[in-house]
């Protein structure tokens, strides 16, 4: 399970920001590792929401900063 | 007389991403048969529309910068799409922006900058595109907008928004008393909330989602696909007596009271 959670962001991630597969490591920042800007941060929220069928707070969108973020975020609210 | 845009020519300005009102709106003019034309603010947003259109089933769209900010960059647009195309029929105009953290808390502690800035993306823009688009509109034209009722009523967090959307309400009506001279019509479409890339820049937005499932009157929030027939509507022949018109595209929405 926690390794198709891993895939399938990593699949969002990278069709997202147009980044290399093999940057997207759980310690990789949005920001300054793969280069998303405010928007792109705010589709990838969006997109992972559709995908996990999940509803991603304003508060809560804020505190995701890396890959690793959105992994636990995702693990937790399943 | 019927929906078909076969041979009609119009601009599509705003769309970010699939997600974007301005898409829907797109779809629904290019299975009309439009062609389309597509501005896009920043050349951040270029490769995604570009991608976008390769699905659309006109394959003869057009692309062009447009920072509606500067006139000079309007005037060079519209410039261009008129040696390419020659004459346009309508404009779809689905642009705005506020700062993020001036749609939350209260509305009073806008800022001059914040408002301006609002004002001039989100309401003048219209004006600006429309004075250089009638130019290309010389077998008369339709020029459809987006509202929504946070300029009609308070609507919370959506606040200097408001005032912009209530700014381009006005622009609507007086832009179609000028332009109905050249059988141009002017109209807005006060789409109820939809989960947009703008959309979620304001704060609390999926509890607005929320309320409306269960309080409008259709029960169900709206999708870009409801606009986009709108929109076809308002370009096509089937709408040519309504000009400086809102119509409101939110499940029925704005006729509840308490």
């Amino acid at each position: 399970m926690a390794e198709d959670i891993l895939e399938r962001v990593k699949k969002i991630v990278v069709d997202r920001l147009g980044v290399d597969e093999a940057d997207v490591k759980p310690e990789a920042s949005f920001k300054e590792d793969l280069d998303a800007d405010s928007l792109d941060i705010v589709e990838l929220v969006m997109e992972l929401e559709d995908e996990f069928g999940l509803e991603i707070s304003d508060e809560d969108a804020e505190k995701i900063l890396t890959v690793g973020n959105v992994i636990d975020y995702i693990k937790s609210h399943q | 007389m019927n929906l078909s845009l076969e041979g009609r020519t119009i601009v599509v300005m705003g769309v970010a991403n699939k997600r974007s009102i301005a898409w829907g709106i797109a779809q629904a003019l290019d299975k009309a048969g439009a062609r389309l034309i597509f501005t896009y603010a920043t050349e951040r947003f270029k490769a995604g529309i570009e991608k976008l259109a390769e699905t659309l089933e006109n394959k003869d769209s057009l692309f062009y910068p447009c920072d509606v900010t500067n006139d000079e960059e309007i005037k060079s647009t519209f410039t261009a799409i008129k040696e390419d195309v020659g004459t346009i029929h309508g404009l779809a105009h689905c642009i705005a922006f506020a700062n993020k953290e001036e749609l939350e808390g209260d509305y009073l502690n806008t800022t001059r900058d914040g408002f301006l800035l609002a004002q001039n993306i989100s309401s003048y823009s219209l004006t600006a595109v429309a004075k250089e688009a009638k130019e290309l509109m010389t077998e008369g034209g339709s020029i459809v907008t987006m509202t929504y009722l946070g300029g009609e009523r308070v609507v919370q967090n959506y606040n200097v928004m408001g005032v912009a959307k209530a700014s381009l309400d006005a622009s609507v009506r007086y832009l179609a008393s000028d332009l109905g001279k050249q059988n141009i019509r002017v109209n807005a479409i006060s789409a109820g909330p939809i989960r947009t890339l703008s959309a979620k820049g304001i704060s609390d937005f999926n509890s607005v989602v929320k309320v409306i499932e269960e309080r409008s009157p259709l029960r169900r929030t709206i999708t870009t696909e409801d606009v986009g027939n709108t929109a076809l509507f308002l370009m096509s022949q089937l709408a040519s007596g309504i000009t400086g018109e809102i119509i409101h595209v939110d499940s029925g929405y704005h006729v509840i009271g308490i």
